[in-house]
């Protein structure tokens, strides 16, 4: 057979994955035989992405599938990579992590690479990294949460739900949060959504059952001595517009030993109701699933049961303190009606001035993430996100904005903080269409930008300025640390939840 | 023979992942409820390795198969051959057709949604659980005749079948059918 070009390439791809197959994961070698090509080798396009969790990689991987001379960056503040999946995502959902395999064969390609411990804002400026890349697309999510803005937010036992979340997850940043699970019987959690439905599934479901999770050993240890027994679900609106998803209700209706309480006056529909549920099916479902639960768990009683009670229709006023302390002894909830919006056709819910309290010593905020703007970086305040057109990050919100070229965003930070791990895969189609419609255009790649080396840049400067990276072998090792410490207990890993810790099995 | 080279390296790559894959679904998913189409891909894709290795590549004439058309998101289409037995996700992947499958088959995902794109050969297929329908519910641009690839799986009666990728579909109806919306 002769091999005319595209044999030989063929060839030289194919030894090349024959050769990393064996040498599996030497992943310092990242140029090593794409050098010799160099001669037909696109020009590069050097592309930084700041965040590791889907949004950053589902773009580092459609910007290697879309652009053969993109070379990309990621860069993360945590020693780990893949974001939420780590620690957002709940230990019993280890089937949604999966995705993280195909993240690492990502961040094994040649042409990407990993930074962790490397901070925005810290360790390295926006404007350092525009002067760095032909592309600096932020993926860095919200680490941060709205709040109710009532008396009594600060009294002790009121936790976000994202602080929880990254708690019983290992988050380095949450280790030390230690919530009060022994001193009271009931939880209020405030919100309806998935994150809402996952707290109060960890805070209700069978310890054994966790305990061959992923869930930190610290966060099992202090459920194990958990005194709770009443969870309750508190949302504005009815259970036509409960926020979380099917697959989520489902699952928490289902827990052992665990009794549904719905009052059966809340499942009464009205017109606007109706119209709602014929437009989603999202809703539809959900508010079967409700009413089937409020049917079947109707006549169930027993004893050692726990409760979950969804609390429709009513919006938290007030914290109030317990008697002695400065701890929350109960929430003040408004009993709310549902308005029709003209416009959008929605229905938002109005307090009635009725009011009533709900005693319990552990309050779960799950109303929403935030993200925070770094320096330099254009921010919609009021929405929490940057503004920007089909992921080009705008110089502000009016119409006379202009586009901060090479500036780009995804994720969170872009359409605030909704959505699934997938919803994640169209929002980074639709930035790195922008990306390569603008390098296209030849608007990245200017004369002017010939001193943009990125990846040779990026080291110097972490190197003037003494950071400590966590490259993705470094991972690897925490990966393999932690997966051993699982294995004695039957867990899929020990989790390692402080910095020094992770940065020491990184071998840093 | 030289791609060839290339097609083993790609699978002998697989196969390394798909190996420390299984090791980590074993340990912590004992008590999934749909453990066979999460161990599924993992048993394939090393028979496919097996089967190259072997016989040189190749097709096991033993294995009755089917006939799949997919259809790309720029219109473009690909008809592949897919043993009985396999799942759809599975046959994409086989065959380099860029189907998303992020929780790889363990129905915990939405990303290998596919459109049926005659409605008889939809009715063909067992109705979705309730499972399946909790996926769909967030699957982009859904349809009447709307699937997860993962449980589509691969049966003589399904001779010819045509399967759009979502993006594709916004602009066509698909065959014989209005899609309405949900």
């Amino acid at each position: 057979m002769v091999a005319g070009p595209r044999g030989a390439l063929e060839m030289v791809r194919g030894l090349r994955i024959l050769s990393r197959a064996v040498v599996k994961l030497r992943p310092l070698l990242v140029h090593g035989p794409t050098r010799g090509f160099s001669a037909s080798a696109p020009e590069p396009l050097h592309v930084c992405v700041v965040g590791s969790g889907p949004a950053g990689f589902y773009t580092a991987e459609k910007m290697l599938k879309g652009h053969e001379g993109a070379q990309v960056d990621i860069i993360d503040r945590l020693p780990t990579p893949f974001g939420l999946v780590r620690s957002g995502v709940a230990p019993d959902h280890p089937e949604t992590k999966i995705v993280v395999n195909q993240f690492s064969r990502v961040a094994a390609k040649d042409r990407c690479s990993f930074f962790g411990n490397v901070t925005l804002g810290r360790d390295i400026s926006l404007s350092e990294l525009r002067k760095t890349y032909h592309a600096v697309v932020l993926a860095y999510g919200a680490e941060s949460d709205r709040s109710l803005d009532i008396p009594g937010e600060d009294l002790k036992g009121i936790h976000s739900a994202r602080e929880f979340v990254w708690w019983y997850n290992g988050h380095p940043d949450m280790c030390d949060l230690s919530p009060d699970f022994r001193n009271t019987e009931s939880a209020v959690v405030l919100g309806q959504g998935n994150v809402a439905l996952d707290v109060a599934r960890i805070l209700l479901r069978c310890k054994t059952e966790l305990a061959t999770t992923d869930i930190s050993d610290y966060a099992l240890d202090a459920l194990r001595g958990s005194t709770i027994r009443k969870v309750y679900l508190v949302g504005r609106r009815g259970p036509v517009q409960a926020a979380c998803t099917a697959k989520e209700l489902r699952e928490i209706l289902g827990l052992k030993n665990v009794r549904v309480c719905i009052k059966e006056a809340d499942l009464v529909t009205s017109p606007a109701d109706e119209e709602e549920m014929r437009n989603s099916r999202i809703q539809r479902r959900v508010y079967e699933l409700l009413s089937k639960a409020a049917r079947t768990h109707k006549d169930n009683n027993y004893e050692d049961q726990k409760e979950l009670h969804f609390v429709f229709f009513r919006r938290p006023t007030k914290f109030i303190a317990s008697e002695n302390d400065s701890k929350v002894g109960a929430v003040q909830l408004e009993k709310t009606a549902l308005k029709g919006d003209e416009v959008t056709g929605k229905q938002f819910a109005v307090g009635t001035g009725e009011f009533e309290e709900l005693k319990c010593g552990l309050v779960l905020k799950s109303i929403g993430y935030k993200s925070l703007p770094v320096q330099g970086l254009p921010f919609d305040k009021t929405r929490g996100v940057v503004p920007n057109l089909r992921g080009r990050v705008l110089s502000c919100e009016s119409e006379t904005a202009r586009v901060e070229t090479g500036l780009y965003v995804v994720g969170w930070l872009k359409r605030g903080p909704t959505g699934i791990v997938a919803t994640n895969l169209h929002c980074a189609e639709e930035t790195v269409a922008s990306i390569l419609e603008d390098d296209k255009k030849g608007v990245l790649r200017l004369p002017s930008d010939s001193e943009k080396h990125g990846r040779p840049g990026l080291l110097e400067i972490l190197k003037q300025k003494n950071v400590r990276f966590v490259p993705f072998s470094g991972w690897e090792k925490i990966d393999s640390k932690e997966k051993m410490a699982g294995l004695p207990r039957n867990k899929p890993r020990e989790k390692i939840t402080t910095w020094d810790g992770l940065l020491e099995a990184a071998d840093l | 023979m030289l791609s060839r080279i290339s097609r083993i390296g790609a699978r002998l790559l697989r196969e390394a992942t798909a190996e420390t894959r299984a090791g980590h679904l074993i340990s912590s998913q004992g008590s999934n409820r749909h453990s066979s189409p999460v161990v599924t891909p993992v048993l394939s894709l090393r028979n496919v390795l097996f089967s190259t290795a072997t016989s040189g590549g190749q097709d096991e004439s033993s294995q009755e198969k089917i006939s799949v058309t997919f259809v790309n998101k720029d219109g473009s289409e690909k008809t592949i051959s897919v043993p009985v037995g396999m799942s759809m996700l599975e046959a994409a992947h086989e065959n380099d057709i860029e189907l998303e499958g992020a929780c790889e088959g363990s129905l915990a995902c939405s990303t290998c949604h596919v459109i049926v794109m005659d409605v008889n050969y939809y009715n063909k297929l067992e109705d979705p659980t309730d499972e399946e329908n909790d996926m769909l519910d967030l699957a982009f641009g859904l349809t009447e005749t709307s699937r997860l690839g993962c449980q589509v799986i691969a049966k003589p009666e399904l001779d010819g079948l045509r399967l759009a990728l979502p993006a594709a579909t916004r602009n066509f109806a698909v065959d014989g059918y209005v899609p309405k919306p949900h």
